[in-house]
């Protein structure tokens, strides 16, 4: 079966993402995907696509409209308002959309970034071998526009559920980083001041990077260094001393020093924060990085096994 | 062949999932030697949890999969490769169709000093080397761009450059793959396709390679 959807609305940094092209940064290709991928994989492992693609909605939001056939759907991430066919809910539950009815998704109490993902398969392009969209070039899955539709084949129909929302998926207060490569740049009471700030996510936000409201840092000596490859994580420092983190569709290279790296472990819950929201930055062993990353990847994957058993008991 | 230079890199955890290995800290062809012949060992005998490596001008970053190894592990197995790596490849030698047409021809003749004929012959003359990627999508960064060429950037970058331009600024040269803004001088554009997504191997160059332009007309 098939499932017409008409976008009525998608306001910006509404795209199609998966878990992203790994492989392809020593060609200048980010890997992009969900920003929050264990929401993504939540909203997908609940229906039993895991691996699949998913609406990323952005706190601009969303509003679709059935037009044909009937879809069941899963959403996960954050705390936004769920509008489904006249009925109120939360953006953690399985559902069905039926031809005639409205799907509309606004931000809520928390969170950043939530996943609509569709039971069947999204009808969109693929490029270097996934659907994850490149936010500055829109290639892969793509952008949703206002006015334009999401075609859904093999739509399937799945009993309804309540998802339950684990406190690992929040934002965190204290997120975790390891110093460097590049802190050779900076004298030790700036450093301190990395540790001992409280930051705030600025509303320069978006799928590269963030911004960061908070103490400007002094770089020692002239800023003066090679473009060296970058990470998502990757905390640098601009000539303003304005630290950034960097995101998803980050550059693979660039000329600033990194003073730190947010442990990709908590860069699911660090996108979770909205401009406006504090945090601290608290540095680690890279031996302690490690481990941290180990015991999260524990705790995700069995939370996420799961969730796809009790889809299973339905 | 002349033994490779004996480097001792520095190695810096990067996160839970990364070593850069840095050879320097000024952009030399040494360093740079360095970094093209570890990247080619690795991609030839990898270690057991490698995910990635990218290669820049004196360091490559390592990534690997936290869940399978370490940075200790991951540094061990790194200096087991320097000390077996050979000299530096030698990259392929690709040849890119340039048709000099770009709107900023003029403005690089006057800045350089030189006639629209001789910004053209010396960009023709350069020897080009695929230094890193990077800024977006297979901009590759070619090193190489003659002496005399050598300008800034513009102060203020202009939108909407179609891919398949030919642009030049800061002694390197980019021909770009998608549509986006550049502060960079636009002296022509290439029909050579550099990005092909649907190609079995999508970019046209690997860092380390080399390129050879070629004048065709319109």
């Amino acid at each position: 079966m098939r499932a017409v959807l008409s976008i009525r609305f998608a306001g910006p940094h509404v795209s199609v993402q998966d878990a992203g092209r790994p492989g392809f940064a020593r060609f200048g290709v980010p890997q992009s995907g969900a920003m929050d991928r264990l929401a993504l994989a939540a909203a997908l492992g609940v229906l039993g696509q895991p691996g699949g693609a998913a609406v990323e909605v952005s706190l601009g939001g969303l509003h679709l409209e059935c037009l044909e056939g009937e879809v069941s759907f899963a959403m996960a991430g954050g705390g936004f308002i769920v509008d489904h066919a006249g009925q109120k809910g939360g953006s953690w539950q399985v559902a069905t959309l039926r031809a005639g009815q409205r799907l509309t998704v606004r931000r809520g109490p928390w969170g950043a970034w939530c996943y609509l993902a569709c039971a069947g398969v999204l009808q969109v392009p693929e490029w270097l071998g996934s659907r994850a969209t490149h936010s500055q070039s829109g290639l892969g899955g793509g952008r949703l526009e206002t006015g334009g539709r999401l075609v859904v084949e093999g739509a399937r129909i799945v009993p309804d559920l309540a998802i339950p929302c684990p406190t690992f998926a929040r934002p965190l207060v204290q997120v975790r980083a390891v110093l460097g490569p590049q802190d050779r740049f900076f004298d030790a009471d700036q450093i301190a001041v990395l540790q001992g700030a409280f930051w705030r996510l600025s509303a320069a936000y978006d799928r590269m990077g963030v911004r960061l409201d908070g103490p400007r840092l002094t770089v020692a000596g002239a800023l003066d260094m090679p473009s060296e490859p970058v990470a998502r994580g990757s905390v640098q420092v601009a000539g303003d001393g304005v630290a950034t983190v960097l995101l998803a569709d980050h550059q693979t290279t660039g000329g600033y020093p990194k003073i730190a790296t947010v442990l990709d472990a908590d860069l699911d819950r660090f996108a979770q924060a909205r401009p406006g929201d504090g945090f601290r930055i608290a540095l680690v062993t890279a031996e302690q990085a490690v481990q941290g990353a180990r015991l999260a990847a524990r705790q995700r994957g069995a939370w996420l096994g799961g969730l796809t058993s009790l889809q299973m008991q339905r | 062949m002349t033994g490779f230079p004996v480097f001792r890199p520095i190695f810096r955890p990067v996160a839970e999932h990364g070593v850069l290995v840095e050879f320097g800290d000024r952009i030399d062809a040494a360093a740079h030697g360095a970094v093209l012949a570890l990247d080619r060992a690795l991609a030839l005998r990898p270690f057991a949890g490698f995910v990635e490596a990218v290669p820049a001008y004196v360091n490559l970053l390592v990534r690997f999969d936290p869940l399978t190894t370490d940075h200790a592990t991951v540094e061990v197995a790194l200096r087991g490769l320097l000390d077996v790596v050979g000299s530096a490849p030698v990259g392929q030698v690709h040849g890119v169709d340039v048709v000099y047409d770009g709107p900023d021809l003029e403005a690089v003749a006057q800045a350089c000093g030189l006639t629209v004929e001789g910004v053209i012959a010396a960009h023709l003359a350069g020897e080009y080397q695929v230094a890193l990627y990077g800024f977006a999508p297979g901009y590759a960064y070619l090193s190489g761009v003659p002496q005399v060429l050598r300008l800034p950037r513009k102060d203020a970058a202009v939108r909407g450059v179609a891919a398949g331009s030919v642009i030049i600024a800061a002694g390197q040269c980019i021909v770009t793959t998608l549509t986006m803004p550049t502060g960079w001088w636009i002296i022509g554009h290439s029909p050579t396709v550099i990005l092909d997504a649907n190609g079995p191997r999508p970019f046209l160059f690997d860092v380390g390679d080399r390129v050879q332009f070629r004048r065709v007309s319109a």
